[in-house]
Formats: structure tokens, sequence, C-alpha cells
């Protein structure tokens, strides 16, 4: 073990610079307690990431997050200023975007309309708005042109694009909304090396953006690769959390398994 | 890159293009309707006379508005199996309230408001009681010509008003008033589906229900939305039918209902939804009726009419598989 004293482990304490805070979360399906007292907390402007083995308590977690799921105890901090999400929209409206694995896009429509998708700009008003599509064309332009390789084309229809292209608009309209912090869900789960190393260096553009990311991923080479920060689930509780830098994949695969405990 | 030059790479040489099945395809209602213009226009010296043109486009008015409703709703992979039944019902109740001595006027407006809430009611079935499109609407199919049958008690109730008989005879130019309406609805219905959010939501929905629900779309008032359209428009085409035959029968035309969705699957929307065309299911209609005006010009049985129409349709849909 690189690490044996308590010195790297870090603290459930956010620092006072935390975009989000979660403290104390508690959620029970019926009798299943899929969360017990987690808390953590995001540093603004870096990757976060979230690990730990299937019905961990990942998946939960996120949903408490993003709204989905409001939780039975605990608080939530963002920004700054205490919140409670009832549904989506609200943690949407909050500054928080999550990107699904199933991705959320219309396959039959072009990837300027799935980026405006429920935000098209229109002219007009009243009754007689109309799409402003030529403004639209032009803001997705804008939207993917931090993608420097692999830009797909605005006119196209989702359905010819290729799963990284897919994840890349996906990602851009979770980016593009002014929202300050971007959850995504196994985002090179179903991805080639190729089209895995494209998105990670998106993801890497975001931070460097200074956007604030919540990485779920079952891969701790991409975790050491990308994230600056990581927790540790295990069996709905917080088992561990780690600067990257004070850790390495051995020590991760042996906080998930229980191998360590810190 | 690569990737990126191959996806774009969409303008195609023409040559190339015509030796791309998908072409065909796309085009598959325009081909058949230029072939059917060609052949009979050959085979029947009065197929294109201006007086032929013009009955055969009065004839498909009704076609079109029908189709018009139905191409929203299948766009959110939904089906109207109850759009014929509806219209019969609107036309039941306009000529019961003309009959009742109410202004012609009031009485199109209440038939179509009527028409108007049996699809509200097909709506709410299927997006709050969450039933299948094809369940509910058949459903209404019955319950609505049942509801004409009782309120009519199966007689039909003769319409004779001088603004009904204008519609039917009038024109504008060339065009007979039948005709202008299908356009205007033609229009409108377009620009609904591709200049406004709400057209947008309409294909989303039928596209990815669960994706345009996680992007905030209230997918319920998309299907209840699509549903009022259809009744709306068969309440249109129920005027046009009672002006046209100057009676409101109970009867159950179901060769309206099969003919709207074969339209519109000419018309190369996609019944999984999510595509959608408003131009295409009209030239599908326009189709179906220069076929059937034709076969008539030509003498030949009117039993065959339903079985090459069957035949077209089949076709059309084994070339729509190669569709881009």
């Amino acid at each position: 073990m690189t690490q044996q004293s308590g010195t790297a482990v870090l603290s459930t304490e956010a620092t006072a610079d935390a975009l989000l805070v979660a403290t104390g979360i508690s959620k029970s399906f019926g009798n299943v307690r899929a969360l017990q007292d987690v808390s953590v907390w995001l540093p603004r402007g870096q990757i976060t990431a979230l690990i730990g083995d299937n019905g961990a308590g990942k998946s939960t977690l996120v949903r408490v997050l993003s709204g989905v799921h409001p939780a039975d105890e605990g608080s939530l901090t963002f920004d700054g200023s205490p919140v409670r999400f009832a549904s989506p929209e609200d943690a949407r409206t909050a500054g928080i975007e999550t990107v699904h694995q199933n991705l959320a896009l219309i396959d039959d429509l072009t990837v300027w309309q799935n980026l405006f998708l429920n935000r098209e700009l229109v002219r007009g008003f009243g009754p007689l708005s109309f799409l402003d599509r030529k403004r639209m064309q032009e803001q997705a332009e804008k939207m993917l042109s931090r993608l420097s390789v692999n830009v797909p084309p605005i006119r196209s229809k989702v359905r010819r694009l290729s799963g990284g292209q897919r994840q890349a608009v996906a990602i851009s309209r979770a980016a593009g909304w002014g929202s300050k912090l971007v959850i995504m869900d196994e985002p090179t789960a179903a991805l080639g090396v190729q089209e895995t190393a494209r998105v990670e260096e998106l993801v890497k553009g975001l931070r460097a953006d200074g956007m604030t990311v919540l990485l779920i991923s079952h891969n701790f080479d991409q975790v050491m690769r990308l994230a600056d920060q990581v927790w540790v689930m295990r069996a709905g509780r917080l088992a561990a959390g780690r600067r990257t830098q004070d850790t390495d994949g051995e020590e991760l695969v042996g906080l998930v398994t229980g191998a360590i405990t810190s | 890159m690569a990737e990126a030059v191959a996806v774009g790479a969409d303008r195609e040489s023409l040559g190339g293009r015509l030796r791309d099945i998908g072409f065909w395809a796309d085009w598959a209602a325009v081909i058949g309707l230029v072939a059917l213009v060609i052949v009979f226009g050959l085979a029947s010296p009065s197929f294109l006379t201006l007086g032929n043109i013009q009955a055969m486009l009065v004839s498909a008015a009704i076609l079109i508005v029908l189709a018009v409703g139905q191409t929203f709703v299948i766009a959110t992979s939904g089906i109207d199996l109850s759009i014929a039944s509806i219209m019969t019902f609107g036309a039941v109740v306009l000529g019961l309230l003309y009959a009742a001595g109410w202004p012609i006027l009031l009485a199109c407006l209440v038939g179509v408001v009527a028409a108007g809430l049996a699809g509200v009611i097909n709506g709410t079935l299927v997006a709050k009681g969450r039933i299948p499109d094809f369940v509910v609407t058949l459903g209404m199919f019955s319950a609505a010509s049942g509801a004409a049958l009782i309120l009519s008690d199966g007689k039909p109730t003769q319409v004779v008003d001088g603004f009904l008989l204008a519609l039917a005879s009038g024109s504008v130019g060339p065009f007979g008033y039948f005709i202008v309406v299908a356009a205007v609805v033609v229009v409108v219905a377009h620009v609904a589906l591709f200049h406004t959010r709400f057209g947008v939501h309409v294909l989303a929905t039928g596209g990815n229900a669960e994706g345009a629900r996680a992007m905030g779309i209230r997918t319920g008032r998309v299907r209840l939305a699509v549903y009022l359209i259809s009744g709306v428009l068969a309440g249109v085409g129920a005027i046009l039918l009672v002006s046209r035959v100057g009676a409101a029968e109970p009867a159950i035309n179901t060769t309206y209902l099969l003919n709207a969705i074969a339209a519109v699957v000419l018309g190369g929307v996609s019944l999984q939804g999510g595509r959608g065309n408003i131009l295409g299911p009209v030239v599908g209609a326009l189709l179906l009726t220069a076929l059937t005006n034709g076969l008539t010009l030509l003498g030949i049985s009117q039993y065959y009419q339903p079985l090459a129409v069957g035949v077209v349709v089949v076709m059309a849909a084994l070339l729509m598989r190669y569709q881009r």
C-alpha cells in the first residue's frame, strides 16, 4: 500500500469552496436500505469519481443528487445554499444536469434539435411562435466547437452518429445550458478504446472550462486518469474518500471490495 | 475526421442516387403517383382532363384531411382507429342539430367540437389511463359509430343548405372549396409539425418517449394534443362529407379509416413513430384516389379496388424497408 497512515484519507468535512455538499443522506425502498448516512462533497471545478460495486448505492446517490428520488434523511447544499429537489426539473433549474446511460437522445431528430430539445428557441409570441432554426443551428455549432475531433455534423440525424459522437452530443447538451454540475453515469461503458479516449478528452475539456463533474465509473484506470477526487461506496455506505494523487488503482480495488477498510 | 466526412457525404450525384434503393424508398409515394398518372393517362383519354383532375382532387380532400390527423397520431407512435367513426359521429351531430333548426354554421361548429371531444377522450385514456392506443381507439371506433346510430336512430338526415351546397360546388379559380380547405389544413399542419416547439415534441415523443420525458417534455400532454387534432380534423372531414353527400349518414365508413392509415404509410411515416411528414401522406392520399378513379374510368369492377389498394400499400411498405 502506498499509504498506510490516515493522512491520505479524505475527510467528509467539505472545504469552503465545495460546489455540492451532501450530509447524512439516507434512502430506503421498502425494507431495503439503499443509502445509510452518506456524506460526500464535490470540489468546485474538479472531477470527482464515484465508484463501488453493483448495488453499492452509486445509482441511488446519483438519483438523490439529480432530484429523481428525494432523500429520506440528510441535507443537500448546492452552491452555498441549502436545496431540496422534488423533481429532476428542480435539480436542472438549480444547475445540475445528468447524462444518463441511455443518453435521452432522439434518434430521428438532428443533432441541433437534440441539443435544443425542450429548450427550443422561437421567434414571435404566444401561439404564433415559430422555431428559430437558424439561430439554434448557429448556437449548436458553438456548443459543439469545444470538441476538437470527432465533431458530429449538426444537421445529421443522431441515428447516424457513432457511439462516441452520441455521447459527445449528450454531454455537450448537459454542459451547454449554464449548468454548474454535470453528472455522468458510465459515459464510456459502451465505447471502444479510441472513442473512450475522445470522451475522456471532452470531460477534461469541461474541467478546463471550470465545470464541476461527478463521474460514475467502473473503470479504475479511467478514474485515476480523469478524476481529482474519489468517493468509494460499499453496501449503501460511504466506504472511503481519496484524492487521486494520494492513491492508486490497487488501493481503490481494495476499498471497493472491502479488502481495505479506511 | 474520416467518420465525420462519411456521415456528412449526403450530396451524391444524381446517377448515384438513382442506383440507391434508399432514394426510391424515400420517394415511393411520389414515384407511385407519377407512374399511376402515366399508366392511366395512356390507358384512358379522360383521365388527364381538367374536369377529371378537379374531381379527383375534390374526392381526395376528405381523405387528405383525415390522413393529416392520422399522421400526428402515428408520429407519436400511436394509431387512431376511430378517426372515420368520429367523422360519422360528427356528421350525425351536425345533421341532427341542423334538422332541429340550428343555424348551419353553429351546427357545423358543434359537430367539430363533438368530434374534438371524442378525440380528447381517446387522448385522456391513452395518456392518463395508460391503455395502448390500439385498444383505446378500437373501443372508440365502436363507441362513436354506436353513438351515431343511437342519436340518429339509424336513419340518414337530409341536410340541404345553401352554405354546404356552395362548399361542395363553389370554387376559387379552378380549385373547388374542398381543395382549398384541404390545402389550408395541410399548410397549417406542416407548419405545426416542422416550425413549432409542439411539432418537435410530437416527434420526440414518438421517437423516444422516455428520453423526451427525461428532457422535461410532458409526453402525456403531447399524446392528448395529437388525439385532439385527429378528432377536430375528423370533424372538419364530417362537414365536407355532409356537404358532399347532402345528408348525414350514420353508416360506418371503414374505407376512409383504412385509406387514411394507408395514405400515411404510403407517405413514408413510420408506424413506430418519431418520423413524420405531412406532404408524404397527402401524396399517398392522392395516389389512392387516383388509383380508384383510374380503375373506375377503365371500367374495372369496383370489387377490384380494395384489392388494388391492398397490393399498392404492401408493395410500398416493402420498399420502405430500405428508407434511409
